[in-house]
């Protein structure tokens, strides 16, 4: 069986209908699939749910679906920096679901491994657990968390083999190897295609039994959404402080 | 006089201990990484998936892959590991963390915190917050004492609770308050900054609390 398709249309070819769940990784734009969701953008399919740390910023990532209005609902843990995300869901046209970070990166993850529920410290005693079973263990108060997966996700990675095996580069991880797993149907777009055998196994971060689709796209743009530096003649300082 | 926000940071950094792991949030916290003292380690954990942050690179040197929770670009430094999100809360929720220091909107005398929505106006979402003030060793929160002539240290928060019986130490421009958060103990307020006095930081202060100066 192959899994490399020659791009991002042919690789969501049969797969995309209306009212379907997606996952897409990427940490704000960082580690994002982009050129993937921008072929789902223009499949035309309506009615989504799409769970994904953030909606991508004004004009990048899923918030050009939302420019579409081809999202329902969002599952996410922040949506700041995006006006027209704001905008749509004060005036009711999307549905939003906050999931504090962690337990919807634990959510994804359970999804994939088929943990149909957890509990967790996070969120106890806040509007997060209301209507959820709350159980105390060891004397502490815990609420149940359950699963999340998908009918698609897309994932973007830095380097793929054509058996699907994937390596990732840096801050781009994030959300991407657990929505990997989580999804009925799993899409990467690599920065680098290579023959199966050209990475050593023992560095591989997530295995190809989770990949079913691959799309090399070795020229998407890599954005910066907070560009800081500092000045080569000063002092070296902690990290933050100066610009 | 009241601390700056620079002092006030350098207040937080006092809280730091050799060996620590330290998650900082937004805006103060932020500052606190420049006054870690010298020979002291202090890893920084990135809740997007990177321990051992390293400063702002060089002009040039950018990397679109390598941002911190703010999406600023950082830097690597020699002791830096690259993880997943569910790694990187596994740490957080796990108790691996030492230390988080954040700013916050209120906060109440039992330890409950609000920092993360203002019903109909902010809608932006709680982050990772809600699980590191759930999950750290020690929560410390850094904040201006009042905000529009109304004090932010509350008998009960009246915004959504980002934790309920969470923080352990909060730092504002006009004093340093202990919490028993667990316990009955309730807050107490152990420094003054320079040149506040207790009558001043007692008329701005809304929470009940006992002083052990």
């Amino acid at each position: 069986m192959r899994k490399v398709y020659p791009d991002a249309t042919s690789a969501l070819e049969g797969v995309c209908k209306d009212g379907m769940t997606i996952m897409a990784g990427g940490f704000g734009i960082c580690g994002l699939p982009e050129a993937l969701i921008n072929a789902l953008r223009d499949t035309g399919v309506k009615g989504l749910t799409a769970i994904s740390n953030n909606a991508g910023i004004d004009g990048v990532g899923l918030s050009r679906l939302l420019e579409t209005r081809q999202i329902r609902k969002m599952v996410s843990s922040y949506v700041g920096e995006n006006k027209l995300f704001a905008e749509l869901y004060l005036s009711g046209q999307l549905e939003l679901e906050f999931n504090p970070q962690g337990t919807l990166a634990e959510r994804i993850r359970a999804g994939g491994a088929g943990i149909p529920a957890f509990y967790t410290k996070t969120g106890v005693g806040t509007v997060i657990a209301e209507g959820k079973p709350v159980q105390e263990f060891d004397g502490e108060k815990y609420v149940q968390e359950r699963w999340l997966r998908a009918d698609l996700s897309l994932v973007h990675a830095y380097m793929a083999d054509t058996e699907g095996n994937l390596v990732f580069r840096k801050t781009a991880r994030n959300f991407n190897p657990m929505m990997a797993t989580a999804g009925k149907v799993t899409v990467v777009q690599c920065e680098h295609l290579v023959r199966a055998g050209d990475i050593n196994p023992d560095h591989i971060h997530t295995p190809g039994i989770f990949v079913h689709r691959i799309v090399h796209v070795p020229d998407a743009p890599k954005r910066i959404e907070n560009r800081t530096t500092r000045k080569r003649t000063s002092a070296a300082a902690g990290t933050g402080g100066d610009i | 006089m009241a601390w700056t926000r620079d002092e006030m940071a350098a207040r937080a950094a006092r809280e730091l201990r050799d060996g620590f792991y330290v998650n900082l949030g937004i805006g103060i916290p932020t500052l606190v990484s420049n006054y870690i003292p010298e020979g002291m380690s202090v890893q920084l954990q990135s809740e997007n998936g990177m321990m051992g942050m390293g400063p702002f690179p060089y002009e040039g040197e950018e990397d679109a892959d390598l941002i911190n929770a703010g999406k600023q670009t950082v830097s690597e430094l020699p002791t830096t590991s690259y993880f997943s999100s569910a790694d990187s809360f596994a740490m957080i929720r796990g108790g691996h963390i030492n230390l988080s220091i954040l700013g916050a909107m209120q906060v109440a005398q039992n330890g409950d915190l609000a920092n993360w929505m203002i019903p109909g106006k902010m809608v932006k979402g709680m982050g990772g917050a809600m699980d590191l003030v759930a999950g750290v060793q020690k929560v410390v929160v850094v904040m201006e004492h009042e905000a529009k002539g109304e004090s932010k240290l509350l008998k009960a928060c009246n915004l959504p609770l980002t934790g309920a019986n969470v923080v352990d130490m909060v730092i504002t421009d006009l004093g340093v308050f202990s919490i028993d958060k667990k316990g009955s103990g309730g807050m107490t307020l152990i420094e003054l900054a320079t040149g506040v006095t207790l009558d001043e930081i007692k008329a701005k202060t809304e929470a009940a609390f006992t002083v052990a100066l």
